[in-house]
C-alpha cells in the first residue's frame, strides 16, 4: 500500500510559493519530493506526482443552495481517494468570476494558470443555470478546457432524493478523470446497538432509521437494485427474515423463516433467490427460499456435527462463499449455488490460523473479503479468488464484518479503534482510512451497490 | 371422602346435643296454659339449632381449608424448590460447546428431575460472549444448547421433551467487557415450557 501522501506540505509549497512568486512555472518543479530552501523557510515534500491527480472545487459565492452542492461534491471527491484535495485557507473564496470583456462576450474567465500554479489538475465549478438546474463543470487544468459537464435538475434541498443526486454527479466526475465512477451514490445499512437498524448515503449523512424502536434486528443485506434489503427480527428465541422496501417502508416475511431462528440472508444477485442461515435441533446450516415465485425450499449444507452459516453470492450467482466449521474452527469455504462442490476458500493452517468469518465477494467477483481472527482480534482480510491468496488490511483494535463499496476499491467494516463500534472505510488503493459513523454500537454493515 | 365423612360426624354430634338440651316440648297433650311462650321457646330452639349447625359446617370447611393449603403449600414448595434446580445454568469454555466436566453434575440433577415428572418439558438456549463473530455467535449458542439435549438424550430423556435455541452474544447476564462477565455470558439456560405446574422432586433431592 502506498502512504497517504501528505497534503498539507503541498499546501505550504502552494503558499508559499504564491506569496513570494504569486503565480509560478517554477512550482511544477517543487513537486518533485525535495526540500526546498526559500526565502529562509524550509519545507518538505512528499508528495509523488502523478499519483492522485490535484483537485480544486472551486467556490460558489453566498448561495445556500450551491454551497451545499459544492460541499457535498467536494466530500464525495475526497472520499473517493482518487484525488488530492487542493485545501487552501480561504480557498473556498476562489471562484470563476467573469472579466468584463468576457461578460460582455457571455463567455467564463477560467484562471487555469492559477489553478496549476496551486497544484490543481482539476477544478470543478458548481453554478446555477435555472432555479431547479445546476451545472457542474471538470476543468482540465493542464488541457486548458473542459472536460465534463453534468447537467442537474435538482428537487428541494428537504428532499431525500438531493443529496443522492449530487453524489451521482460526483461519481460521474470521479468517472471522468480514473474511468471508473466513485460509490457515492450508494447507501450503508448497519444494526445499532438500540437493535435498530439504520441507513446512511456512503458520505455518512442522510440517516434514516429502517425499523422501529423497540425491535430487535438483525443481518441486514441489501437486495441487488437498492430498493430493498432483507433482515432478521428477533422475538424471544425466535428469529424471522422479512424483506423491506426502503422507499414504501412495506415488507413482507419469508415464509419459511417463520418458526425457528434464521439470519444472515443474503440475495441471489438477481434477486430471485434467498440464501439464509437456520438453526435449529440439528445445528446451523445454509438453505434458499426463491422469494419471486415464493417457492422452492432448498437445504443446500448438512451439517450433523459442524456447522454452515453466513451465505454470500459470487456476482455471477454462480458460487456461494460460506462458513463452516467443519475442520474445527470456522473457515471461508465455497460451493456451487446449488450446493455442490463444497470445498475450502480461503486457506488456513490447521491449529495455527484463527477463525474466519462473514465473507463478502467483491462487485467484480474477483476478490473476497472476511475477517479473520489475529491474536485474539478480528482483522480484515481480503483473499484474491484466482490464486486463493490473502492479504490483512488492518490491523488496530478489532475490525470485522467487512462489506464492499460498489467501485469495488473502497470496503466498510466495523472497528473499535477509537473506542466504541463504528464504522470504517478503507481505500484498498491508497490504504487511506476513515470513520463514517459517530454514534457508537455499530455493526453488521451491509453496502448497497449504486444506486441509480 | 374425608371431608364429607368429617362433616357426617360434626352434625351428628350437633343433633345429639340438641336432643339433650331438652328443647323439645313433652308429648302428651294438656290444656294450653300459654300458647304463645310456647311457640317462642319453640321458635328459640328452632334458631339455636340453626346455628349450632352453622358453626359446626364453618368450622369443618376451615379446617378441610386448612387442610388443602397445607398440602398445596408443601406441594408448591417443592415445585419451586424442583424448578429453581432446573434452572441452574452451565457454563461453557471461549468458543466451545463440549460440556465441562463439572457440569455433568447439574445436567445429571435435571435428568432426574425429567425421569421423575413425565409430563415435564423444557427448552435449552444458548448464549456467548461478546468477543466472537455476532452471527457465527448464533450458531455456536445453538451448538451449546444441542450439547446440553444430546447429553440429556444419551442419558435416557425423549428427545421430544427438549426443545433448543440460541441468542447468541444479544442477551448478556453481565454487559461489562471483562473475562468475568464473559465467563458468565458463556451458557446455557433451562426453561419449563410444560409440565412445570406440580413437580416432584426425584428421590433423595
Amino acid at each position: 500500500m502506498i502512504p497517504t501522501p501528505v497534503r498539507i506540505s503541498r499546501t505550504l509549497v502552494t503558499v508559499a510559493a504564491l506569496a513570494a512568486l504569486a503565480a509560478s512555472p517554477l512550482l511544477a518543479q517543487q513537486d518533485t519530493g525535495k526540500a526546498v530552501e526559500q526565502q529562509g523557510i524550509r519545507i518538505g515534500i512528499t508528495y509523488q506526482p502523478g499519483v492522485r491527480p490535484g483537485m480544486l472545487v472551486l467556490g460558489v459565492g453566498p448561495n445556500e443552495v450551491l454551497d451545499s452542492i459544492r460541499t457535498i461534491l467536494a466530500r464525495d471527491l475526497d472520499y473517493s481517494d482518487r484525488f488530492e484535495m487542493i485545501n487552501l485557507p480561504g480557498g473556498d473564496s476562489l471562484t470563476i468570476a467573469l472579466a468584463p470583456h468576457e461578460q460582455a462576450q457571455g463567455g467564463m474567465f477560467v484562471n487555469y494558470g492559477l489553478y496549476q500554479a496551486l497544484g490543481a489538475d482539476f477544478a470543478v465549478h458548481v453554478r446555477a443555470v435555472t432555479d431547479s438546474t445546476v451545472s457542474i463543470t471538470l476543468y482540465d487544468v493542464k488541457g486548458h478546457g473542459p472536460r465534463k459537464e453534468i447537467t442537474l435538475g435538482l428537487p428541494s434541498m428537504a428532499d431525500p432524493a438531493f443529496r443522492m443526486q449530487v453524489h451521482r454527479a460526483s461519481d460521474e466526475i470521479v468517472r471522468a478523470v480514473t474511468g471508473t465512477p466513485g460509490y457515492a451514490a450508494s447507501r450503508l445499512l448497519f444494526v445499532q446497538e438500540n437493535g435498530r437498524i439504520y441507513r446512511i448515503d456512503a458520505d455518512g449523512a442522510g440517516q434514516v432509521a429502517e425499523t422501529p424502536a423497540g425491535v430487535k434486528t438483525f443481518s441486514p443485506a441489501w437486495g441487488p437494485n437498492g430498493r430493498e434489503f432483507a433482515y432478521t427480527q428477533f422475538a424471544g428465541d425466535n428469529g424471522a427474515i422479512y424483506v423491506q422496501n426502503v422507499v414504501t417502508g412495506e415488507r413482507r416475511i419469508v415464509p419459511p423463516t417463520a418458526n425457528g431462528l434464521n439470519y444472515t440472508p443474503a440475495f441471489s444477485p438477481d434477486g430471485t433467490t434467498l440464501a439464509f442461515t437456520q438453526s435449529n435441533g440439528s445445528g446451523s446450516d445454509i438453505y434458499t427460499y426463491n422469494v419471486a415465485k415464493h417457492c422452492c425450499l432448498q437445504r443446500l449444507t448438512v451439517g450433523r456435527f459442524s456447522d454452515n452459516l453466513s451465505p454470500a453470492y459470487s456476482p455471477d450467482g454462480g458460487r456461494i462463499a460460506f462458513v463452516s466449521t467443519r475442520a474445527g474452527l470456522p473457515q471461508i469455504y465455497v460451493m456451487t449455488s446449488d450446493g455442490t462442490n463444497q470445498e475450502l476458500f480461503a486457506p488456513f493452517d490447521y491449529g495455527v490460523t484463527g477463525e474466519s468469518h462473514g465473507p463478502e465477494w467483491s462487485p467484480d467477483g474477483l476478490h473476497v473479503t472476511f475477517h479473520r481472527d489475529v491474536a485474539g482480534s478480528p482483522q480484515v482480510f481480503v483473499m484474491d479468488v484466482a490464486t486463493r491468496t490473502v492479504r490483512q488490511l488492518t490491523s488496530t483494535g478489532r475490525n470485522e464484518d467487512p462489506t464492499w463499496a460498489p467501485d469495488g476499491s473502497h470496503i466498510a467494516f466495523v472497528s473499535n479503534r477509537t473506542g466504541a463500534r463504528q464504522l470504517w472505510v478503507i481505500d484498498l488503493e491508497t490504504g487511506r482510512v476513515r470513520q463514517i459513523t459517530r454514534i457508537g454500537g455499530t455493526r453488521l454493515p451491509a453496502w448497497s451497490r449504486r444506486i441509480d | 371422602m374425608r371431608v364429607s365423612f368429617a362433616m357426617t360426624v360434626a352434625l351428628g354430634a350437633v343433633v345429639a346435643a340438641v336432643a339433650c338440651g331438652g328443647g323439645q316440648p313433652a308429648p302428651p297433650p294438656q290444656p294450653a296454659v300459654d300458647s304463645a311462650a310456647i311457640r317462642d321457646s319453640i321458635a328459640r330452639a328452632e334458631a339455636a339449632r340453626r346455628d349450632s349447625i352453622a358453626r359446626a359446617q364453618a368450622e369443618a370447611q376451615r379446617m378441610a381449608a386448612q387442610r388443602r393449603a397445607d398440602s398445596l403449600a408443601a406441594i408448591k414448595a417443592t415445585t419451586d424448590r424442583v424448578a429453581a434446580m432446573l434452572a441452574d445454568r452451565i457454563h461453557f469454555d471461549f468458543n466451545k460447546s463440549n460440556i465441562r466436566p463439572g457440569d455433568d453434575s447439574v445436567l445429571d440433577q435435571k435428568i432426574a428431575i425429567l425421569q421423575a415428572n413425565p409430563a415435564l418439558t423444557i427448552s435449552v438456549t444458548g448464549h456467548c460472549d461478546e468477543r466472537g463473530s455476532d452471527e457465527y455467535n448464533l450458531a455456536l449458542g445453538n451448538r451449546r444448547a444441542i450439547a446440553a439435549k444430546q447429553y440429556m438424550v444419551a442419558h435416557g430423556i425423549s428427545a421430544d421433551r427438549i426443545t433448543t435455541a440460541s441468542r447468541g452474544e444479544e442477551d448478556p447476564i453481565d454487559p461489562a467487557h471483562n473475562e468475568t462477565a464473559w465467563a458468565q455470558n458463556r451458557r446455557d439456560e433451562f426453561a419449563i415450557t410444560a409440565g412445570g405446574n406440580m413437580l416432584k422432586a426425584p428421590g433423595g433431592m
